[in-house]
C-alpha cells in the first residue's frame, strides 16, 4: 500500500474526557488505517467509543494524545477543505428549507454558484431515489425518505470520504434493510470511502469489507476483521454460509471485549 | 321498537336514520327562547315581537336535525330583527317592564343558540370554515354591544359610569378629526418608533451578547434591570430628557420593548441542536454563516413571541407615559383630560380607537408569524 491510497492513519490514538467523577477514557491506543475505497464498519456495545472515533475522524472531538491524519491533512484542515460528508444520527434537516434546499445547505456555504447547485442537488436527489422530492419539506416525508435526503445532502458535497454515524439506526428493520442495499450499491457506483458506525453485526457484515470491533471501558480496538464475502452483494447473502461464519466472529470479537453481556 | 330493528336485519332494507338527539346546550337555549317569549307575551311585552321571537324558536328546534346553517340564519336574524325594535322601544319608559327584560333574555339566547349552531357545524371545506371563524367572534361581540346598550339605556346607568355604545359611536364620528390627531401623535410616532427602535436594538444587542462572553456576563443582568424600572418613574424622567414631544414617549417605549427581545432572542439563538451545529462545523461554515442559515431561523419563533408581547407593552407604555406632560395632542393627554372634565365618552372612543390599533398590530405580528414560521409545529399542525 502506497501513502496516496491511505486515507485514514490513526496511531496510538487516546482521547479522555473529563468530568467531575473522575477521568473517562473514550479512545485508548487506537491504530488504525482505513484506505481509499474501503467500506470500513466500527462495531461495538455503547460506550465503546465508536462515535468518538467517527468524531475524531471528523474534527469534531480532539484527541489527546497520538496522531491522526486523514487525506495526509490533520483532521481540522481535512475539516476546513471539506473533505468528508458526515451523516448522523438523525436527518437534522432544516424544517423551513425544502428537500432540495437542504441538500443545497453545503453548497450555499462552500459558495457554490447557482446552475451549480441545481444540477448537484439534482444528481445527488436521484441518487438516493428522491428525484421529485425536491420541493416537500422534510416534514411532509417519511423518516427513511428524511434519512436518505441527508445522505443526499453529504454526497453533494461530493466528498471521497463518506463518514455514518448509525444513520439508519432509528428506522425499522424493512426500511433499514432496503437502505442498506442501497448504500452498497451507491458504493460501488462512486468508489468512496466509507466510515459507518453501527451497533448491528448483520448490518456491519452485510456492508463492510473490514469490520473493526471495539470494547469498552475503556474504548478500545478489539479486532480488525477483513470480510472474504464477494464484494457483489445482495440481501439473501445473509442466508449463505460464509455470512453466518463472518457474524459469528465478529460475535465472537465481541464477547472478547467483555463486551458481549452488556450488549444483550 | 326491537321488532323493527330485527325486521330491518332479516329483510336487510336499510335502517331508518338514528333520530337525533338534541344537546342539553340545544334544549336549553331554544327552550328558553321560547319559555321567555311566552312569558314576555303574558307580562305585556309587545305582542308581535314575542310571537315571532317564540315561532322562529319553535321552528329552530325542530329545523336544527336537518341543516344547521337554516337554524342558524333564521335564529340569527331573528334575534337582530328583535334587538331592534327593542333599542327602538328602550327611551320609552312606559315599555320598560318585566316583559321587556324577558323578550331582551330572549332575544340574547335565540343569538346564543345561533351562534351555538354555527360553531357545531362541521365542515371540511376550507372557505367555509374561514368565513365561520370571522362570524362567530363577529356576531359574539355584536351581542356584547347590543346588551351593553339596552342594559345601560334600559337600566338608565349614569352617562359618567358607563356610556352606551351609540353614544361612544356618536361622539366617534363626531371627533373623527381630534381622534386622528391623536393617533396619529401616540401610535403612528411614539409606538411604531419606539417599537421599531426597542425591538431592533433588543435584537443587535442579542447578537452582540452571542459574541462575547463578557458582555454575556455584564449587560444581561444590566438589561433586567432596565425591564424592572417602573414606567411611571422613568415615564417623568424621559419628558425631562427629550422635552415633552413625541420622543419622551418612544423613549418610554424603547425601555419598555428592549427587554422582552433581547432576553427572547438570547434564548432562541440558542435553541438549535448540537447535532445541527455539528453539522455546520462539517460544512466549515463560518460564525455569520451559522447565523444566518441556521441559529437565526431557529429563533424566530422566540423572536416572533417577543415582537407580539412588546406590540401590546409599547401601547400601554405610549399611553401612559402622556400622563406625565405632553403638547396637547395624543391618546394618553386626550385621556387623561377629558377624564377630569367628565367627557366619559370621548374616553371610550379614545379606548375604542386603542383598542382597534393594538388589535390590529398584534394581529399583524401574527400574520407575518404565520408566514416566517410556518415549518414550527405549533404552525403548521
Amino acid at each position: 500500500m502506497n501513502d496516496a491510497s491511505r486515507v485514514i492513519e490513526v496511531n496510538g490514538l487516546s482521547l479522555i474526557f473529563p468530568t467531575s467523577d473522575g477521568d473517562v477514557h473514550a479512545l485508548q491506543d487506537i491504530d488504525l488505517t482505513i484506505n481509499q475505497g474501503d467500506f470500513v464498519s466500527f462495531i461495538g456495545p455503547s460506550g465503546c467509543g465508536k462515535t468518538t472515533l467517527l468524531r475524531v475522524i471528523a474534527d469534531l472531538e480532539q484527541a489527546t494524545s497520538g496522531s491522526i491524519e486523514v487525506n495526509g491533512m490533520t483532521p481540522e484542515e481535512a475539516r476546513l477543505a471539506r473533505a468528508y460528508g458526515y451523516v448522523f444520527q438523525a436527518a437534522s434537516l432544516y424544517p423551513w428549507r425544502t428537500i432540495a434546499s437542504n441538500v443545497a445547505l453545503p453548497l450555499e456555504i462552500m459558495g457554490l454558484k447557482g446552475d451549480e447547485i441545481r444540477s448537484r442537488v439534482e444528481h445527488n436527489l436521484a441518487l438516493v431515489d428522491l428525484a421529485g422530492f425536491g420541493r416537500k419539506y422534510p416534514w411532509q416525508l417519511s423518516g427513511g425518505m428524511q434519512q436518505r435526503a441527508s445522505i443526499a445532502r453529504a454526497l453533494a458535497v461530493e466528498p471521497d470520504l463518506l463518514l455514518m454515524d448509525e444513520p439508519f439506526g432509528a428506522l425499522d428493520e424493512i426500511v433499514r434493510d432496503h437502505l442498506n442495499e442501497q448504500l452498497l450499491k451507491l458504493w460501488a457506483k462512486t468508489n468512496k470511502t466509507v466510515v459507518f458506525v453501527t451497533h448491528s453485526i448483520p448490518e456491519a457484515v452485510f456492508l463492510s469489507n473490514k469490520i473493526v470491533v471495539m470494547s469498552p471501558r475503556p474504548g478500545r480496538i478489539q479486532e480488525v476483521i477483513e470480510s472474504d464475502l464477494p464484494a457483489e452483494r445482495d440481501l439473501s447473502i445473509r442466508e449463505t454460509q460464509a455470512f453466518l461464519h463472518l457474524a459469528n466472529r465478529v460475535r465472537d470479537g465481541l464477547r472478547a471485549g467483555h463486551s458481549y453481556d452488556e450488549v444483550s | 321498537m326491537a321488532e323493527s330493528v330485527n325486521l330491518h336485519v332479516i329483510t336487510g332494507e336499510p335502517q331508518a336514520a338514528r333520530p337525533y338527539r338534541f344537546r342539553a346546550m340545544e334544549r336549553f337555549l331554544f327552550g328558553g327562547a321560547g319559555m321567555l317569549a311566552l312569558l314576555g307575551l303574558l307580562l305585556q311585552a309587545p305582542w308581535q315581537i314575542s310571537l315571532a321571537t317564540l315561532a322562529v324558536a319553535l321552528i329552530a328546534f325542530l329545523q336544527l336535525k336537518r341543516s344547521r346553517l337554516l337554524a342558524a340564519i333564521a335564529t340569527g336574524a331573528m334575534a337582530l330583527v328583535a334587538a331592534n325594535s327593542l333599542i327602538d322601544l328602550v327611551d320609552q319608559p312606559e315599555a320598560i317592564n318585566a316583559g321587556f327584560w324577558c323578550l331582551v333574555a330572549a332575544a340574547w339566547l335565540l343569538a346564543w343558540g345561533c351562534v351555538d349552531q354555527l360553531s357545531a357545524i362541521k365542515t371540511l371545506s376550507r372557505s367555509y370554515r374561514t368565513v365561520l371563524n370571522v362570524l362567530i367572534p363577529v356576531l359574539f361581540g355584536l351581542w356584547l354591544l347590543i346588551l351593553w346598550e339596552l342594559l345601560t339605556r334600559g337600566l338608565n346607568v349614569p352617562q359618567v359610569l358607563l356610556p352606551a355604545p351609540s353614544q361612544i359611536g356618536q361622539r366617534f364620528m363626531e371627533s373623527r378629526a381630534i381622534l386622528w390627531m391623536d393617533f396619529k401623535q401616540t401610535f403612528l410616532r411614539a409606538v411604531l418608533i419606539g417599537y421599531a427602535i426597542g425591538c431592533g436594538a433588543g435584537f443587535i444587542v442579542a447578537i452582540l451578547i452571542d459574541r462575547s462572553p463578557f458582555l454575556q456576563r455584564g449587560l444581561l443582568p444590566i438589561g433586567n434591570l432596565v425591564s424592572a424600572l417602573p414606567i411611571v418613574g422613568v415615564a417623568p424622567i424621559m419628558v425631562m430628557w427629550f422635552g415633552f414631544d413625541w420622543p419622551s414617549k418612544a423613549a418610554v417605549v424603547i425601555i419598555m420593548t428592549f427587554f422582552p427581545m433581547l432576553v427572547n432572542t438570547v434564548s432562541g439563538l440558542s435553541a438549535a441542536q448540537p447535532m445541527q451545529h455539528d453539522l455546520m462545523k462539517t460544512y466549515a461554515a463560518s460564525y455569520w454563516q451559522s447565523l444566518f442559515k441556521l441559529r437565526i431561523p431557529e429563533a424566530l419563533p422566540f423572536i416572533f413571541n417577543a415582537l407580539k408581547i412588546n406590540s401590546t407593552l409599547a401601547m400601554i407604555g405610549a399611553i401612559v407615559a402622556e400622563f406625565f406632560g405632553t403638547p396637547t395632542l395624543g391618546m394618553g393627554f386626550r385621556i387623561s383630560t377629558e377624564v377630569g372634565r367628565m367627557n366619559v365618552d370621548m374616553v371610550w372612543a379614545e379606548i375604542a380607537v386603542a383598542a382597534l390599533a393594538g388589535s390590529l398590530f398584534y394581529g399583524l405580528v401574527a400574520l407575518l408569524e404565520r408566514i416566517f414560521t410556518f415549518w414550527h409545529p405549533s404552525v403548521r399542525s
